[in-house]
């Protein structure tokens, strides 16, 4: 039987094509896959992620472990609320996940991890937290997640709450969380465009779901989700990296903190990577053909093959983009072998959208 | 449920035939462009090319998935919907209409009486539904 978010019963009132995601009977698209990208480029859309995985971490240790766990350092969260994108690796430096971390105060931690990987992401949590001793770890199943993003998302959220919170919610920086009553408000997101990701108790979600919708916010399922987050040149975790590549041909050297008071689970084996010459990187590629580049395709490179990690179609640029895996040294074109033929592609720097705009100043794209 | 006009005929492959006289109106079903989704890219055979029934005959792609199309009969492609190039959506918003993807002179009239009926189709695709 598939899991079931409190959110089902909205999505099927809001005719929701469903559809399997690791296990969760999730929303694909309303209608048009397309619109809900549009509208969260141009106005505000709402998602049901509480498929992802909540796990608090407490405790005096929590500090440490996290610090001992994760790539990325928490030491840099100075503020309370302040949020952390980072990866965890295992020894060999391959990703066993990415996730984002709050600092809610004190020792207390919040961490949002993926839900396809949910199950072997709580035994690593557990293994690694076998070293501490004053932690405890608690998976939040009670709570549901409701992103809401687009240029008027924030205002549109501010329906959930009462006149005097909402300099609170306003007030919110980027990439922070504050709790507002029973919601944890986090101005964070996976579609490039501004908003917030909110966390509520299970019993509240569909309430919350349907004051949004009567605020003119529009339901968006995962099919939306998926290309937004593509232009925004997102990684998705099982498709553009994985437990085999390292943040370092992921795309994500950026999240590393490497110095020398931050020693963490798979520090060795990327310092290794890097003192033998980084092999690999991930790149956008803009399709200069027609046509629609799809994962796993053949890139062909003068200095070998690569792959397609993640291919689609970009509503904002009108063109397909995609992110690939690549010898470490290509620039320039390449081609992408699709169906037997050989299409023109271009290496474009990532992101391909930020905040509704094109970001690619490409030569291919300068007659538009 | 999905459309099937009941004056077309079609192959499992979800292409719709009209045929008036020896010529042959392609395209594909209300029922395929729900499965595909927004469609972004159509891929449409070459105006005067001859095709052999079960040929495959361009590509249609929507946002999630590419799905190959394939001639229900022989014959030369005498006229194609060159508007879908920059509005594959059309397949989309109206399958049987604008939707239309290319037309062919048949060699042999006879071979409709090979393909689908309406009734047929609905029931071919009725597990999917």
């Amino acid at each position: 039987m598939a899991q079931k978010t409190p959110l089902h019963q909205s999505h099927l009132q809001a005719s929701a094509k469903m559809v399997d995601f690791a296990g969760w009977d999730m929303p694909i698209h309303y209608g048009s896959q397309l619109n809900e990208h549009k509208i969260v480029r141009s106005d505000a859309g709402m998602f049901d992620v509480s498929h992802m995985t909540v796990v608090d971490v407490a405790g005096s240790d929590a500090k440490s472990y996290l610090r001992y766990l994760l790539a990325n350092d928490v030491d840099k969260l100075s503020i309370v609320g302040k949020a952390l994108y980072s990866c965890m690796l295992n020894e060999s430096g391959g990703i066993v996940d990415d996730l984002i971390v709050y600092w809610l105060s004190g020792d207390d931690y919040r961490v949002v991890i993926n839900s396809a990987t949910r199950d072997k992401d709580l035994d690593w949590l557990n293994q690694q937290a076998s070293r501490f001793d004053a932690l405890e770890l608690t998976e939040r199943d009670d709570v549901a997640m409701i992103a809401v993003q687009g240029p008027n998302a924030r205002e549109k959220t501010l329906a959930l709450f009462d006149p005097e919170q909402h300099s609170v919610i306003l007030d919110l920086q980027r990439f922070a969380a504050v709790e507002v009553g029973d919601y944890f408000v986090a101005r964070t997101g996976y579609t490039g465009e501004d908003g917030f990701e909110l966390l509520m108790p299970n019993n509240m979600a569909a309430l919350c779901w349907q004051t949004l919708l009567d605020a003119g916010v529009e339901p968006c399922g995962l099919g939306a989700r998926d290309t937004l987050r593509l232009e925004a040149g997102m990684s998705l975790y099982g498709t553009d990296m994985d437990e085999t590549t390292s943040p370092l041909i992921s795309g994500l050297k950026w999240t590393l903190a490497m110095q020398d008071d931050h020693e963490f689970v798979g520090k060795q084996a990327l310092v290794d990577e890097q003192s033998s010459g980084v092999k690999q990187r991930l790149v956008g590629l803009l399709l200069t053909d027609k046509g629609v580049l799809r994962n796993h395709l053949r890139v062909i490179t003068d200095q070998g093959d690569g792959e397609i990690t993640s291919g689609s179609y970009s509503p904002t640029l009108s063109r397909s983009i995609a992110l690939a895996r690549i010898p470490a040294g290509v620039s320039g074109e390449v081609e992408v072998e699709v169906r037997n033929k050989y299409l023109k592609a271009e290496i474009v720097k990532i992101p391909f959208v930020r905040q509704g705009k094109s970001c690619v100043t490409s030569g291919s794209m300068s007659n538009e | 449920m999905s459309n099937v006009p009941s004056e077309l005929k079609f192959l499992s492959s979800h292409e719709w035939v009209l045929i008036d006289g020896d010529v042959a109106t392609i395209g594909v079903s209300d029922h395929a462009q729900e499965l595909l989704g927004d469609l972004v890219f159509v891929e449409l055979p070459e105006l005067e090319s001859a095709l052999s029934a079960g040929d495959s005959a361009g590509v249609i792609e929507s946002v999630k998935a590419a799905s190959d199309t394939y001639a229900p009969v022989s014959g030369e492609v005498i006229e194609i919907n060159s508007e879908l190039e920059d509005s594959p959506e059309r397949i989309n918003d109206d399958p049987y209409g604008d939707g239309w993807m290319y037309k062919i002179k048949m060699e042999d009239p006879g071979e409709a009486d090979d393909l689908l009926d309406a009734d047929a189709y609905t029931e071919s695709i009725a597990e999917d539904e």
